[in-house]
């Protein structure tokens, strides 16, 4: 199988100046940290190894519940009904999938202020294999109303979204991958839960990305676009919900269609609700890149999975082109 | 403020009339798992858990945790009798609008969370009492499970972690009545030696008559049975207690009531106190 072309997204190539990092480590940084000052946070760790060693200045606010994903979210629950701000953590895919009730019960419908942090979301488990990967979280997760769903992109969007999370009266989801990916802005990032950033300006088209790689391709192909002559508007969704229905109807008025790129199914996740929000309020064509409805059963690397899934910067500008010589067509 | 032996039985009493009386709406209720509580329910909110009716988000509050939710009409005969509600209230259950749902919701005064899907209570109750002891608050977990429910693995989860946190601030109660709604439990996915398990877990464990006031009293004032270490208290019951045409049936799960019916359960349960020592 051919590797990826778009080498300047997902090969390592960061398009800002710092090394690549893990946004998991970021988070946890940024929770010791507020640990530090809030006495109230504690963090609930599920047998993930190495939060351990990060609490370890703070023995009073770690707990390690084990492999027990259903007892993570309902002890956490609990936990928040006494005025503690739980950060519960396990992998993506055995919290939405494997405790979901809890999720939804305890956390979600009671509005209690609890941070579920999730690791190996999307394709990132790579030769890990089907069992831990995570494609159909999104479209869970962002049924649970209550919840605010957070999906950074790099290293400066992790630590924002955790103490973005802290804020929160109620319950939140952050979704991480797993491997280092380049970072995306150049410096600090603190934008608004719910609030769209418009990474590129463009006319023609927009692109809608969230999490690290399919914002990296996002920016790559808008690259790609411009030297066609294409100018291609592309948004960070950092939040998937409450989605930032403005900015979506503003793209689908100001261009002539959106791309959505994401490593999640395209059903349901990212293009579902992009689609929810356009084809109520401003109807445009919507490309939606991501999974297909198969299970991605194939052995490899993150990269490699991607690209048999057919998520890549070479589908979005051909995506894009597609919508701009249609609506082009059309006039 | 510990009650007397015969305000408890008054009490009880009470409980289970409107147990009936719930059960006579147009939607019933889980009848017969709701009579079996009832003696446990009225016990701990006799003086066991210390709670204010108008106070009731009081921070230092015990907390009840109704895990097998499908008892709300017990833990609402209870909650209306002690005053977290008006009891005239109680008249809506099942009725649009009404905050009385077959399963409790936390809108209601005194009902700690929203319980029902099986499983969930002890976890959350594990919770609370970790909580409150960070906190360094006086505040203890009690959660009472059907005996059925302990099929569920989650439930195995929290017993695991409450006695490896050494949570002696957490509860568990059992309302072992020996039925689920397919059948005996002993004949579906046995429990037994019950007792012996949670020990195992390592809880401290001990088994009373569930319907016996004194010896459910004596049980709750143990608690903590050994410091660092969770207490599960199997309450022995029948289900259907106190109301003979239900008592020990497989059918009492869920009833909708009608009036010969009613009338014929309350005389039953009228009858029963009368013959009562």
């Amino acid at each position: 199988m051919t590797p990826p072309t778009m080498a300047g997204a997902v090969a390592g190539q960061p398009p800002g100046q710092a090394r690549p990092a893990t946004t998991r480590d970021a988070c946890r940084r940024a929770l010791l940290e507020l640990a530090r000052v809030d006495q109230r946070v504690i963090c609930v760790d599920a047998d993930m190894g190495g939060l351990d060693d990060v609490f370890a200045e703070r023995p009073g606010q770690y707990v390690n519940v084990g492999i027990a994903e259903a007892n993570l979210m309902s002890l956490s629950a609990g936990l928040a009904t006494t005025g503690f701000r739980p950060f519960a953590h396990t992998i993506c895919s055995f919290a939405v999938a494997r405790a979901c009730e809890q999720i939804k019960i305890d956390i979600a419908s009671a509005g209690l202020p609890v941070c579920v942090v999730v690791t190996h979301s999307g394709l990132s488990a790579g030769h890990y294999g089907p069992t831990h990967h995570s494609v159909n979280d999104l479209a869970i997760i962002r049924t649970m109303p209550n919840m605010t769903v957070l999906v950074p992109a790099d290293v400066a969007e992790a630590e924002w979204a955790v103490r973005a999370a802290h804020q929160l009266p109620g319950p939140a989801f952050i979704r991480l991958g797993r491997d280092a990916t380049p970072a995306v802005h150049d410096g600090p990032c603190a934008p608004q839960v719910g609030q769209a950033l418009t990474l590129r300006e463009g006319d023609d088209v927009a692109i809608v990305a969230t999490g690290p790689h399919p914002v990296l391709m996002a920016l790559a192909a808008a690259t790609s676009l411009g030297v066609l002559g294409v100018g291609a508007r592309v948004l960070g969704m950092h939040t998937v919900k409450p989605i930032d229905e403005a900015a979506l109807v503003q793209a689908a008025e100001q261009t002539r269609g959106i791309v959505t790129v994401e490593d999640h199914l395209v059903v349901g996740g990212l293009g579902g609700a992009v689609a929810e929000v356009v084809a109520q309020h401003r109807p445009c064509r919507v490309h939606r890149i991501g999974v297909p409805d198969e299970f991605i059963d194939r052995v490899g690397d993150e990269r490699y999975l991607l690209a048999e899934a057919g998520v890549g910067a070479d589908q979005i500008v051909a995506a894009a082109l597609s919508l701009v010589r249609a609506t082009a067509a059309a006039r | 403020m510990t009650a007397s032996a015969s305000e408890l039985a008054a009490r009880a009493y009470r409980v289970r009339q409107r147990v009936l009386d719930i059960g006579a709406s147009d939607v019933g209720t889980h009848v017969g798992g709701s009579l079996s509580v009832a003696d446990v329910l009225t016990v701990l909110y006799s003086g066991v858990l210390r709670v204010r009716p108008d106070e009731p988000d009081w921070p230092d509050r015990d907390r009840l945790v109704l895990s097998k939710g499908h008892a709300s009409a017990a833990l609402y005969a209870v909650l209306a009798d002690l005053g977290f509600f008006p009891a005239a209230e109680c008249d809506t259950y099942g009725q649009a609008g009404s905050r009385l749902a077959g399963h409790p919701l936390r809108r209601l005064e005194g009902v700690e969370f929203a319980t029902g899907s099986l499983g969930h209570g002890l976890g959350l109750g594990a919770g609370v009492a970790l909580g409150a002891r960070l906190a360094r608050c006086q505040a203890r977990a009690f959660v009472l499970l059907g005996d059925g429910e302990l099929q569920e693995g989650s439930v195995w989860e929290a017993v695991m972690c409450a006695a490896h946190l050494g949570l002696d601030n957490l509860v568990a109660v059992v309302d072992r009545n020996q039925w689920q709604i397919s059948g005996r439990t002993e004949d579906c996915i046995g429990l037994e030696p019950l007792a012996e398990r949670w020990r195992s877990f390592g809880w401290m464990a001990s088994e009373v008559d569930g319907h016996d006031h004194v010896a459910l009293s004596r049980a709750f004032a143990e608690v903590p049975a050994a410091a660092g270490k969770p207490t599960v208290v199997i309450a022995r019951t029948v289900k259907g207690s106190g109301v003979p045409v239900f008592e020990d049936r497989k059918k009492s799960h869920y009833v909708q009531l009608s009036p010969q019916l009613h009338a014929r359960a309350t005389a039953g349960l009228r009858g029963r106190v009368r013959s009562s020592p």
